[in-house]
């Protein structure tokens, strides 16, 4: 034993002695992860909540959040003299009085935009895969908590500097606040400490900015994390991988290495950024005032489909008994969100009670193999893509000579027309692949090359594929539908029946497949060619 | 042939196949090497980073292609930054995929229910600790906790009571009195009818005391847009057009919407247009909504002169400005 | 007499006579031009504004109208000032080339003493806002940046964006950039209100708080990239696309890099 081994083991004699480390770290170390550039999507968004961290401390150290009126004395010229708060001024003097100031500032704002890029990609990673399902659950619902979080803390990080265009936010959703049936005009004041914009927001949020929202980052987080860890990793299907194993590499050494590795990565990618490219010029937009506006404010991406969806609202409001609902904000603002949060979270629910399936799944869904819920999270893709749009819709008008009223009506026609469309041509995309997988498994693959027969026939050479590869392609489930009963034994209407006629309507549609190749069917083909 | 359907059988793992590192020590060492020049390029980085913290002054821009002129301080700190950190993770990973064991593993899965004896001795215990607690059998017990911890949790909500003021009027009230004149933004300058051509805008505040300071608060409902037109361009019923004077138009410049400021004014067609979420409304017809999300006009201050020409404010917005809420009537 | 014929004979004779000749001719040339000068003011005046007709009856009036008058497609162009004329055939707007829903910025189709003996023209139609001079325009001495921030931001970020960059109105209309534009443009805009954009008068704002916009606008023009590439200077719409394509692009290739297996 070299000197260095004697040592190291004394320290972690040392340890053990007092926690008993060396057992479940000795199990831990050795645990599998399967590995697919698609499982370090969620990484990506773990990284990306460490960078925030270290970067939003380093600006707390300069930080002023406070709305008191200063008066700038600092290197800008086009602001010198004008009046602005002192969290603008204090934002200000980072961007540039501080050496690497504007650095941290932008590869704080660029990680907040890729952290939430990250988790739509893991979020859609982990929808089109199935790996939502049980015992899956739970960490779903943290993941979509996560999303909506995600969105408020970006949110409210922006629009700590109180610059005009995070203060044109602000305003918007402080009416959002306000048109609040019966308690808006109340829990606006409670939030504001009086009238818009008033002296306390900054303040507030910057609280629930640092500590609130953070700790509960933690904590979720920490929760989403042990649970794929005690819950192994799903895989991808393939030879060798069961419901009942994990086929990939200990975390000691290459995997640990590898995510190791990608973490400086992340935050190589987001310095880069940091570096080359200008987000957040607040200087440019100068400090907020309610009397100004500029053409083309926009919220962060994420908040773009909220925009999009508010602008597209028709304009409805109804005034009775002396009192004002405004549904175009509540609408687009609060009930529609709400709709597409609730149905998000407890979709792992409405697919188990559709298809009837309550057993664990630990192998993954090649998206084609499921083709209803692919076709759904298209839809649900397109709603999105086409509010998205409609939330950029005056610089898009600007860039490609179109009009706002063009987009306005396209979005407002496109998001109701739009997603069935869309549904339909997936369902029957995933439906073709099958097909396509099918003929791959029982004809072999073409390789172009033509043959004549001594009969004088023409044939194409096909060449079998792998046994691999015949596996992967056939080794999914194709669930039957349900049959659920509607009357009992003696034929008595059950008063379940309206609701198990739905769900066998619904699950017929969820199996709908092409029948896999089989064994029998390729032998009986073989003697063909 | 039998009846039964015969699928495809899982062939198990593929054989492992040897990366060229662990036959060849050569292609071993090139890989090391590979490994050790991305260690070295990342420390490379950090000297950029900081070379241009301590030496490169704030006021050097230096021209890069694709990018422009770049802040050569910044660009060297942060792409020191950059690379430094990037090049530790390639080659971290470089060196796990070409030097380190890759050799699949396969383990088990483990069932996670725990087996029956074990959730019969958990729901035992839950029920017999719950028994010994005494909690069923003294309702006494259980109702004064409930009252008690029911009670407590009114506390918290109490306490933030203080977060802010009742909004009593304050929603429907702004500064603008009869007799206030109308000021420049900014500038605090008076008005007159024949400062403004036909065609004009001008961004208006109600004239404060001379003691008075103005605030944020004041501007987000006191923030008013002029706009002169020609007289008989209006569209305006009686009432409406004697809150008009010699063509000039006065409106709330907050968005009846969501609060933006509405001045973006186009002279051709007369319509105002919001740009946060395309609300457009038309001066001639005193700012109906045409267009957009908005469900309602934009609320019209009525204005006159007073005697030595400025012009001044006749009474109060008629409504409250700005966003709707629940106890506006209309 | 001898003496007269002997100074006429003299060797510096013939240079003193072309001296003094060249000295008459030309402070009687000067005499005379001087007195001619004034006319020619006058005189290039009235060219200017024949000249000017000429140019306005073969390229405007077809739909201007033979007197300015306007008509169906067109606006009347008396009391519009030589200023507007300035502004609208100097930036190449008119002549309207297609009859779309603006009159778009493209080259202009007049030279510099074309477009005078426009303006010229057409101002004498009727009084109208004048070509601001060069001592009127001089942003630099007269202007505060920071002030002309605070008045841009109030007055035109709504339809210019806050840097100037341009924005949408309805029905496919559009504010142009201001990056590029001539000062003597910009003045000339605020007060002649070209289009859709509304007059800026100069009660409501004063010439020396236009000179201090310009000032701003010509600041924000030669601002240099203090973050990085500016992506536009529209806000987060560029900024989310960036990370759309080049953030998670990069972070997408490392990570199918880091999963395939070495060779």
């Amino acid at each position: 034993m070299t000197a260095r081994e004697r040592i190291a083991g004394n320290v972690a004699g040392y340890v053990d002695d007092r926690t008993g480390a060396a057992k479940w770290m000795k199990k831990n170390l050795t645990k599998v992860f399967p590995d697919h550039w698609s499982f370090l999507l969620g990484e990506i968004c773990l990284y990306s909540f460490v960078i925030l961290l270290l970067s939003g401390t380093f600006l707390t150290f300069w930080f002023d959040p406070s709305m008191r009126e200063v008066v700038y004395e600092g290197s800008y010229a086009p602001l010198e003299g004008l009046k602005m708060s002192a969290a603008y001024a204090s934002t200000l003097d980072i961007s540039f009085e501080v050496r690497g100031g504007l650095l941290m500032r932008q590869i704080h704002h660029w990680a907040a935009l890729i952290f939430m890029v990250g988790i739509v990609a893991h979020l859609l990673r982990v929808y089109f895969t199935g790996a939502f399902r049980k015992p899956r659950e739970f960490n779903w619902i943290i993941g979509v908590g996560l999303l909506t979080l995600g969105i408020v803390e970006g949110f409210l990080g922006y629009s700590l500097p109180d610059d005009l265009l995070s203060g044109t936010g602000i305003r918007i959703a402080e009416a959002i606040i306000q048109a609040l049936p019966l308690v808006g005009t109340y829990i606006a004041f409670f939030a504001f400490g009086g009238p818009f914009p008033g002296e306390v927001f900054i303040p507030r949020i910057y609280t629930v900015h640092i500590l609130l929202l953070p700790a509960i980052f933690l904590a979720l987080i920490t929760v989403h994390l042990m649970l794929v860890w005690y819950q192994k990793h799903t895989q991808f299907p393939g030879p060798g991988r069961t419901e009942k194993n994990v086929v990939g590499y200990p975390l000691m050494p290459a995997y640990m290495a590898k995510a190791g590795g990608f973490f400086f990565i992340v935050f190589g990618v987001t310095a880069f950024l940091g570096a080359i490219a200008s987000i957040n010029p607040i200087w440019l937009y100068g400090p907020y005032t309610p009397g100004q506006i500029s053409a083309g404010s926009q919220p962060d991406w994420y908040m773009g489909w909220l925009d999009g969806l508010v602008r597209m609202a028709p304009p409805l409001e109804t005034h009775a008994f002396g009192h004002t609902i405004s549904w175009n904000i509540l609408i687009p603002g609060l009930i529609l969100p709400g709709i597409m949060f609730t149905g998000l979270a407890l979709y792992p629910f409405i697919e188990s009670w559709a298809t009837g399936d309550k057993r664990e799944h630990h192998l993954l869904d090649r998206p084609r193999n499921a083709p209803n819920r692919t076709a759904i999270g298209a839809m649900a893709l397109t709603f999105t893509l086409v509010t998205l749009l409609n939330g950029g819709n005056d610089i898009i008008a600007t860039t490609f000579h179109l009009t706002i009223n063009q987009m306005m009506w396209f979005s407002r026609i496109g998001v109701i027309v739009l997603p069935p469309l869309a549904f339909i041509i997936t369902k029957r995309l995933c439906l073709s692949l099958q097909r396509a997988d099918r003929d791959l498994v029982l004809h072999g693959r073409e390789t172009g090359r033509l043959v004549r027969m001594p009969s004088g026939e023409f044939i194409e050479v096909h060449e079998p594929i792998s046994a691999e590869k015949a596996w992967l392609l056939t080794s999914h489930e194709q669930i039957a539908p349900l049959e659920l009963p509607e009357s009992d034994a003696a034929g008595v209407r059950r008063p379940a029946a309206i609701k198990n006629k739905i769900r066998n309507r619904i699950s017929r549609a969820t199996a709908v497949a092409v029948p896999k190749a089989t064994e029998t069917e390729r032998r009986e083909l073989e003697g063909h060619h | 042939m039998s009846s039964e359907i015969e699928m495809i059988k899982d062939p198990g793992l593929p054989a492992h196949v040897h990366r060229s590192m662990d036959i060849d020590p050569k292609a071993a060492q090139r890989a090391e090497r590979q490994v050790a020049i991305l260690f070295i390029l990342s420390a490379l980085g950090t000297l950029l980073l900081i070379y241009s913290y301590v030496f490169v002054q704030d006021d050097i821009f230096i021209f890069i292609p694709v990018l422009g002129n770049m802040h050569a301080q910044q660009l060297g700190i942060g792409m020191g930054m950059a690379i430094a950190l990037f090049c530790i993770g390639a080659g971290a990973i470089h060196w796990a995929k070409t030097l380190m064991p890759d050799e699949e593993v396969i383990a088990e899965r483990h069932e996670f229910r725990s087996d029956d004896e074990d959730r019969e001795e958990f729901v035992k215990t839950v029920k017999e600790g719950a028994a010994v607690a005494g909690l069923g059998r003294r309702p006494l017990i259980k109702r004064t906790l409930g009252a008690a911890l029911g009670l407590s949790a009114l506390t918290p909500l109490l306490l933030l009571r203080d977060l802010g003021p009742l909004p009593k009027d304050e929603l429907t009230k702004t500064s603008w009195k009869a007799g206030t004149r109308l000021v420049t933004d900014p500038g605090d300058r008076p008005l007159r009818a024949e400062d403004l051509e036909v065609g004009a805008v001008a961004q208006t505040l109600p004239e404060l005391a001379p003691d008075q300071h103005r605030t944020l608060n004041d501007i987000a409902k006191d923030a008013v847009l002029l706009i002169r037109l020609r007289p008989e361009e209006f569209n305006l019923d009686a009432e409406r057009l004697s809150w008009t004077h010699e063509g000039i138009i006065a409106f709330s410049k907050i968005c009846s919407h969501m609060g933006c400021a509405v001045a973006l004014y186009e002279q051709q067609t007369k319509h105002l247009l919001c740009p946060c979420h395309q609300s457009t409304f038309d001066v001639t017809r005193a700012a109906k909504v045409i267009f957009g999300p908005s469900a309602r006009p934009l609320p019209q201050l009525a204005i006159t002169v007073d005697a030595e020409g400025y012009l001044i404010a006749q009474a109060p917005f008629n409504e409250p400005v700005g966003p709707s809420f629940w106890e506006r009537s209309s | 007499m001898k003496r007269l014929s002997r100074l006429r004979r003299h060797r510096a004779a013939g240079p003193i006579l072309l001296v003094f000749a060249l000295f008459t001719i030309g402070t009687t040339f000067q005499v005379a031009s001087a007195v001619d000068s004034e006319n020619t003011t006058t005189a290039s005046r009235s060219v200017a504004i024949e000249e000017g007709k000429q140019i306005f009856l073969k390229g405007c009036s077809s739909c201007h109208g033979i007197n300015a008058e306007g008509g169906q497609i067109a606006p009347s162009l008396i009391g519009v000032g030589a200023a507007s004329v300035d502004f609208q055939v100097g930036t190449g707007r008119m002549p309207m080339a297609d009859m779309s829903v603006q009159a778009m910025r493209k080259t202009p189709v007049y030279n510099a003493e074309e477009v005078n003996a426009l303006a010229t023209y057409v101002a004498s139609l009727a009084p109208g806002p004048a070509v601001p001079g060069d001592e009127l325009l001089n942003y630099e001495r007269d202007g505060s940046v920071a002030e002309g921030g605070e008045l841009f931001r109030t007055n035109c970020a709504m339809c210019h964006n806050f840097a100037a960059q341009g924005g949408a109105l309805t029905q496919g209309k559009y504010a142009p950039t201001l990056m590029g534009v001539e000062p003597k443009y910009i003045y000339e805009a605020m007060i002649t209100g070209p289009q859709s954009m509304p007059v800026f008068s100069d009660k409501t704002i004063t010439p020396e708080e236009k000179l201090s916009m310009i000032a701003w606008i010509k600041a924000a023009e030669s601002e240099p990239q203090l973050g990085g590439a500016s992506l536009g200077r529209v806000g987060p719409v560029t900024e989310g696309l960036l990370v759309w394509t080049l953030g998670i692009g990069l972070l997408i290739g490392v990570a199918v890099w880091l999963a395939m297996k070495a060779r």
